[in-house]
């Protein structure tokens, strides 16, 4: 994995996105950006854009225009196996698994390893399964259950150690909290952390703002389609990115930081450098 | 009890099943005077469940994928009087009366278009996204009244020599030496897989079932194989049979020469190999995987990258194929084709997969059950007309297991109920 300190470079960045649907702007050139070792929060109301943003880097939805630059590259990402390529991985809010499979199957789903005759490999996928799974959560037990018969958090377990198994770089978690107990949550709060410390790059997205605020170095906040503005969570209080989501406006002490537009990137930081700035109003 | 099972790593519906069977079949000999378990009526219903049973198989995948297909009995009608048309008037063109090829190309030519005829109306399902339900409720007008136009409702008849011996009858056997030659190669397979199962496991250091479950496992399995082939091979040709077909080879009729065994039928050897290729597809390719992840949750599915609509396709098209088989062996057994046939076997399929155990929510399902299911069917309806009850009381009585055997697998089983609970 990338050392975090060493790279300066963004894993990922969206460079003035726009898509609409039918007349509708749901995303309005906006850009984000997202470096190694760093969790960053989407925030942003229902129908903010946040989803749908995050939908056009894991190849859900296709951008009308804007740019996606990936290690330094602009990348082509037309679908889900165009981001898989590129070391993006999303896990979904309604995590993706398919219940009647168990564990194993559910991490090698659509990647199955097989033998020399065509045949699935299922002890060599067991046996993967067992030491990705122990890695992330060592009390993991159930490999041979349904994953219907999995808690929350082991569940989340499973769709995490499924991007992990694939290499991911970038991992894209929609909603990862919800529906989970309060242990569950932070369960899933370690292991986020864990992956961090792995060099991975986080773009989380909730409109719950405790999970968001507590997990995330930085946070995007995003208001009809548009970028309201990034900034680093430590600068900013509940109230301040309350402010910011409902309406739509930087906070007071950090208005310095604000580009033309009242919308702007957040500037001064050694890992986030100042790199872009939206524009809107056009 | 149950414990014993969980450690033999036994599925406990299959056991539920077997269990309920084994009345059936007991009760139907207690009130028959010991004429239901017998060699002769036992080689008759493998006969006669063997188009349901291939059907079935098909219907699990269909099933397994939160689909429904209510034209399989149809597609068998129209598919049979094609093969029949086939055979009987258009091959006897190029090659002699029951050339040895004909029953091949026949079984050929139904298979293309029995996959054509799925894979249009997979088509519609997965690509134009028309409910299944619909479109093989359609496809059961389309097909049967497809089937009356083939030969403007003329029965197909008399079929190809060899043809006919796919439908089982008095020669459409493979005889004793044979039965036993196959009992040899499954109990071989079944020991094989066994060891083999058991030697990957261990090179992983997974956990393995105690030793003695296996071999009571293995023993059970191949006792099974064992018994049945002796009660296929305990079933005799009749005297008349027997002594035509002495002497058409040529030897003396003696009283021992005429004890010739049937052995095990012709279309119960393509149902066991159909149930074994699918039950091989189903556990241990990707197609398998994907049509379960498919009915275990689409959406996911369609993010893991695995072609959703382009599986629907196949998953049909296949169905469509087992329909040929079925309609190869109902129309052989009938040695005619007749545009009726198969009226009402796409209720008969369904009601097997779902006794089977198989969970119209989709996702769930094994072939062994359907296979059993479509057993527990025709053994009920061979039973009551052995004890000469009314067709319209058989009736009744199929509905009402039907509904009672959902009822009782929802009441017992949670869905994807976890076994180590």
């Amino acid at each position: 994995m990338t050392d975090t300190n060493i790279t300066k470079d963004p894993l990922v960045e969206m460079r003035d996105i726009h898509i609409s649907f039918g007349g509708v702007k749901a995303v309005d050139g906006v850009s984000i950006d997202l470096y190694p070792g760093e969790v960053v929060g989407v925030l942003g109301h229902n129908g903010a854009g946040k989803s749908t943003l995050i939908k056009i880097l894991s190849g859900a939805y296709q951008a009308d225009s804007g740019q996606i630059i990936v290690d330094g590259k602009e990348a082509k990402i037309e679908n889900a196996r165009d981001a898989r390529d590129n070391n993006i991985e999303t896990i979904y809010q309604n995590l993706a698994l398919a219940d009647n499979l168990d564990a194993a199957q559910n991490l090698f789903l659509g990647r199955e390893l097989t033998d020399k005759f065509g045949f699935l490999n299922e002890a060599a996928m067991e046996h993967k399964a067992r030491e990705v799974l122990h890695r992330l959560n060592p009390n993991f037990k159930k490999f041979t259950s349904p994953v219907s018969a999995l808690s929350g958090g082991q569940r989340q377990s499973v769709a995490i150690a499924r991007a992990l198994l694939f290499e991911a770089r970038v991992l894209i978690m929609d909603e990862p909290c919800a529906a989970l107990g309060v242990h569950e949550t932070k369960m899933v709060g370690e292991l986020i952390d864990q992956l961090k410390r792995d060099g991975l790059g986080i773009l989380l997205i909730s409109h719950d703002l405790h999970d968001v605020i507590d997990l995330s170095d930085r946070l995007h906040v995003m208001k009809n389609g548009k970028l309201v503005g990034s900034v680093r969570t430590e600068d900013v209080t509940h109230d301040d990115v309350l402010g910011m989501i409902i309406l739509g406006k930087m906070p007071e002490h950090l208005m310095h930081l604000a580009g033309p537009g009242a919308t702007n990137a957040p500037g001064s930081s050694p890992d986030a450098p100042n790199s872009q700035t939206s524009e809107i109003g056009k | 009890m149950l414990r014993l099972l969980s450690k033999m790593e036994v599925d406990r519906r299959l056991v539920g099943l077997a269990v309920v069977l084994l009345i059936i079949w007991v009760g139907f000999d207690i009130a028959s005077g010991g004429r239901f378990i017998t060699p002769r009526n036992i080689f008759n219903l493998s006969v006669q469940t063997a188009s349901v049973a291939v059907m079935a198989c098909g219907m699990v995948l269909i099933i397994v994928t939160r689909h429904i297909d209510l034209s399989v009995g149809a597609v068998l009608g129209v598919l049979a009087m094609i093969m029949g048309i086939v055979q009987t008037d258009f091959l006897p063109q190029f090659l002699d009366y029951n050339h040895p090829l004909t029953w091949v190309l026949t079984l050929a030519v139904g298979i293309v278009i029995g996959a054509a005829i799925g894979g249009i109306q997979g088509v519609a399902v997965g690509y134009l996204g028309v409910p299944a339900f619909i479109v093989t409720l359609g496809g059961l007008l389309v097909w049967r009244g497809a089937a009356w136009w083939v030969t403007q409702g003329r029965t197909v008849a008399p079929l190809d020599q060899n043809f006919i011996l796919l439908g089982g009858g008095i020669e459409g056997t493979i005889g004793a030496t044979w039965s036993w030659i196959v009992a040899l190669i499954a109990i071989l397979a079944i020991a094989y897989a066994a060891i083999m199962e058991r030697r990957r496991r261990l090179s992983f250091e997974f956990p393995v079932k105690p030793v003695w479950a296996e071999y009571t496992n293995t023993i059970i399995k191949a006792g099974l194989v064992l018994v049945v082939i002796a009660t296929l091979n305990a079933y005799h040709l009749p005297t008349r049979a027997a002594e035509r077909l002495l002497e058409n080879k040529g030897i003396p009729v003696t009283p021992e020469n005429l004890e010739i065994s049937h052995g095990i039928p012709i279309p119960l050897l393509i149902v066991a190999l159909v149930a074994i290729i699918l039950t091989i597809v189903v556990k241990r390719t990707r197609f398998g995987r994907y049509v379960f992840a498919i009915g275990g949750n689409p959406q996911a599915a369609e993010l893991a990258g695995i072609n959703v609509k382009r599986m629907t396709v196949a998953v049909f098209a296949l169905m469509g194929v087992l329909c040929a088989i079925s309609a190869a062996i109902s129309s052989a057994r009938l040695q005619s084709a007749g545009n009726d046939l198969g009226t009402l076997d796409e209720l008969r399929v369904i009601a097997a997969v779902v006794i089977g155990g198989t969970s119209l929510a989709g996702g769930l399902g094994t072939i062994y059950g359907a296979l059993i299911g479509a057993l527990v069917m025709q053994s009920l309806q061979s039973g009551m007309a052995l004890l000469g009850v009314d067709t319209s009381l058989q009736s009744i009585v199929i509905g009402l297991v039907l509904v009672l055997a959902v009822f009782s697998d929802k009441y017992f089983h949670r869905r994807y109920s976890d076994p180590s609970a």
